[in-house]
Parts: C-alpha cells; sequence; structure tokens
C-alpha cells in the first residue's frame, strides 16, 4: 500500500492533524483495514524528513497537544507524479488503481488521463502475454489465463470508472450551467 | 492499389456519419499501416461498427474522407468499391453475414468465384480454409444449420480464402468459447501476418484487442487517446 501518497492526498484539500488524517482515511476506504495512529505519526515523520510536509501550528487548546500538517510545494509535486503514474500491472496492483483513482477524486483532480494510462499498461501487458506462443503445457497455459483474468478484471473496471467519473461530470455541469434563454 | 509504398492501408479524415438524427462518427481520424493489427474498442454504441463499415465502403459517410489502399472511397462508384473489396479486402461481420441459400463451402467459395476464379480451384482453396478455420460441420451445411460459432469460422474462412491485403472483422468472436475464439483469432492474425496484410479489430472484448499492434478507444463516436500496445 502506497501509505505516504495516499496521506499526501489526505492532506490536499486542507492542513490536518494526525487525528484528521486517520479519520478521512478511513472514510475514503471503507473496505480497507483502518490506517493505525502509530502508523499515520510514524509517516508524517517520515514525509517531514523528505521535506514533503511541514509543520503548520501545534494547537494546545482544550486537549492534547496537536500537531498540524501541510502539503510542502515538494510534496505537491510528488503527490502529482503518483497519480499520473500507471501501477505495475501484476495482479496485486488492484488495491493500487483503485487508491489512486478514489485519491484523485477526493482531491478535485481529473483521473481520465491516469485512467487512459493504466488501461493502455493493462493492455500492453495483456498483449505480451498473448504474443508469447501458445502453450503445450495446458498448467503453464491455465497460470497466464489467470493473469490474463485478473488483467481483464481490472480493465472493465476502468472502464466502468472512466464512464462514472463521465457521468458525474455530466450531471456537475447540467446543475452548475444556466442555460441562457436563446438556447432554450 | 497505391503507387506510394507507404502510404497507409487505410487513412480515416475528420468522419462524421449519423443515423437518421443519432450522431454515430463525429470527427474520426485514424491510419493503419501495411502489416499493422489495430483494435477499435470501446462500449456498445459507440459507433465502432459504424466505423468498420465506413472504412470498408460499405457505407458512404455524410462527411470526411476515407482513403482504403490508396484510393479515395468517394470517388468510386458502387461496383468500384465492390470490385476494391473483392480483390483486396476481407470483412467478417458480427453474425457471420452468409448467404443463407448457399452451402458454406460455396458461400466460402464465392469472392474467388465472382472473380472470375476457376470453379474447381476456387472449391479446393475453399475447403482447406474451413478446415483450417477448424469448421467442425459437413461443408455441404446451409449456414441456417450453423452454430453462431461455426457461422463466424466460416466467414472467418470466407474473407482470407482471397488472400486479402486487409482484413476488417467486427467482433469476429463475438458468439465463441474462449478456447475457440482463442484458435479462430490466432487463425486470422496469423494468416494476415503471413502475408503481411493489415487487420482492424472491433471489439468490446479486452482479450481480444490485447492481440493487436494499437488500440483506438472509441467514445460517443469520438477517438480517445491512442495507445500503443507492441
Amino acid at each position: 500500500m502506497a501509505t505516504n501518497e495516499i496521506v499526501l492526498a489526505l492532506l490536499r484539500n486542507a492542513p490536518a492533524h494526525g487525528y484528521d488524517i486517520k479519520r478521512d482515511h478511513d472514510a475514503w476506504f471503507p473496505e480497507a483495514r483502518p490506517l493505525a495512529f502509530g502508523q499515520v505519526y510514524a509517516t508524517l515523520a517520515r514525509l517531514e524528513r523528505g521535506g514533503l510536509v511541514n509543520v503548520l501550528e501545534t494547537r494546545t487548546q482544550n486537549g492534547p497537544e496537536r500537531t498540524v500538517y501541510a502539503l510542502t510545494e515538494r510534496g505537491e509535486q510528488q503527490l502529482t507524479e503518483w497519480l499520473s503514474e500507471p501501477a505495475g500491472p501484476a495482479a496485486s496492483s488492484a488495491e493500487e488503481i483503485v487508491r489512486k483513482t478514489v485519491a484523485a477524486l477526493r482531491t478535485g483532480s481529473d483521473p481520465g488521463e491516469f485512467l487512459a494510462r493504466q488501461r493502455a499498461s493493462h493492455l500492453h501487458r495483456m498483449r505480451e502475454l498473448t504474443a508469447q506462443p501458445p502453450e503445450d503445457d495446458p498448467a503453464a497455459r491455465l497460470a497466464r489465463d489467470h493473469v490474463v483474468a485478473h488483467l481483464d478484471a481490472d480493465l472493465r473496471w476502468l472502464e466502468l470508472a472512466v464512464e462514472r467519473v463521465a457521468a458525474a461530470a455530466r450531471s456537475t455541469d447540467h446543475h452548475s450551467h444556466v442555460m441562457p434563454e436563446d438556447d432554450l | 492499389m497505391s503507387d506510394r509504398p507507404d502510404e497507409p492501408v487505410l487513412e480515416m479524415t475528420a468522419v462524421e456519419h449519423a443515423y437518421r438524427r443519432t450522431l454515430a462518427l463525429r470527427g474520426v481520424s485514424l491510419t493503419v499501416g501495411a502489416g499493422e493489427v489495430l483494435a477499435v474498442t470501446g462500449p456498445s454504441g459507440c459507433g465502432k461498427s459504424t466505423l468498420l463499415h465506413a472504412a470498408a465502403g460499405i457505407v458512404r459517410p455524410q462527411a470526411g474522407s476515407v482513403r482504403l489502399l490508396g484510393r479515395d472511397l468517394a470517388t468510386l462508384d458502387e461496383a468500384g468499391r465492390t470490385q476494391l473489396r473483392r480483390r483486396h479486402v476481407g470483412i467478417v461481420l458480427q453474425f457471420g453475414q452468409l448467404v443463407p441459400d448457399l452451402a458454406v463451402l460455396e458461400n466460402v467459395a464465392l469472392p474467388l468465384l465472382l472473380d472470375g476464379h476457376d470453379r474447381a480451384a476456387a472449391y479446393t482453396l475453399a475447403a482447406e480454409w474451413l478446415d483450417r478455420a477448424g469448421l467442425d460441420a459437413d461443408h455441404d451445411t446451409t449456414p441456417g444449420e450453423l452454430s453462431g460459432g461455426q457461422a463466424q469460422r466460416v466467414a472467418v474462412a470466407r474473407a482470407l480464402v482471397t488472400g486479402p491485403t486487409v482484413v476488417f472483422a467486427d467482433e469476429p468472436t463475438g458468439s465463441m468459447d474462449t478456447i475457440g475464439g482463442e484458435h479462430l483469432l490466432e487463425l486470422l492474425l496469423g494468416a494476415a501476418r503471413d502475408r503481411g496484410a493489415a487487420v482492424v479489430l472491433v471489439t468490446h472484448d479486452n482479450v481480444v484487442a490485447a492481440y493487436a499492434d494499437r488500440e483506438v478507444p472509441l467514445r460517443d463516436g469520438r477517438v480517445e487517446a491512442e495507445a500503443v500496445l507492441r
């Protein structure tokens, strides 16, 4: 799991302290394992050392001390790069594809280009697999079929994602666009 | 045929086509090089089949131009387009589109016979291609007696029998099981590769698209970002 980048994404909308980050993470990814507080603080410390986040302020009012973190320019740049990069087309990358798309949508980024690149990357891998000469050994062929089937499942999810993002954009346009009388 | 060896096999420029009031193609441009396998993908209703029909000269687009094998299709009359297709183009349409009254052997031999080939030679070649396509039915069966998958095998044999320079295939394995579809696709692409023929595959199936060198995704009649897969 790309915890570093997910925490950067969680900070993109507004500065936040560790508790907010944990709460927002668990809301973004309700099906995933909840983020442990220890993991949040360790990640924030690591990101701060790398210059990707900085401490905005430390609040001590009404309760325990809370450090508020903000994304630095470098952090923003790293997040943008991560969001645009396709994940490796392996079965284990499926979760990362979902995470990138959700993180892009939640932070107001357009995931369209990423989705197109990810599709190309998956199809490219699928082509490498199908371009190999047919295996005489059914077990070897089946092992390859399994990878192809997983890639196909991801590709169908990517198509659905493109459809849903487009439908959501149409719906936003529809609600925000006031049609001049001449257009009616 | 083209006088320029480097000229694309197919060149579509700003092609538009509408059925009644529904725009199926909204300014589609694409090229296909010699020996290239192109997959045109997208959800149903995105204009894929219309694109294939316009590329093969089966429908005349209302705007834009289609150059096939160096010829501007708009400058050819129906007879000219038919002749170009018969000599140089193999077409596999969805559901086979075989002539219902003819036996499958006659269906496959038909393009050769129409082009003036010797009858006995045409039937021999047709029988060879039916065997290569893996048809497990008698050659004197009529299309009405075939399953969807068998009809697609016959359609592929008919498209390849003339040794075309370009093959247009619309969901060529749509009615087939995975292993049968794989075999037919490998036959189609292998035969094209051996001849250096180009193939345009229209499909909504990602596994089929992954056999292509390049993908052109179509959405609402427009080309989205192309992807090179080779």
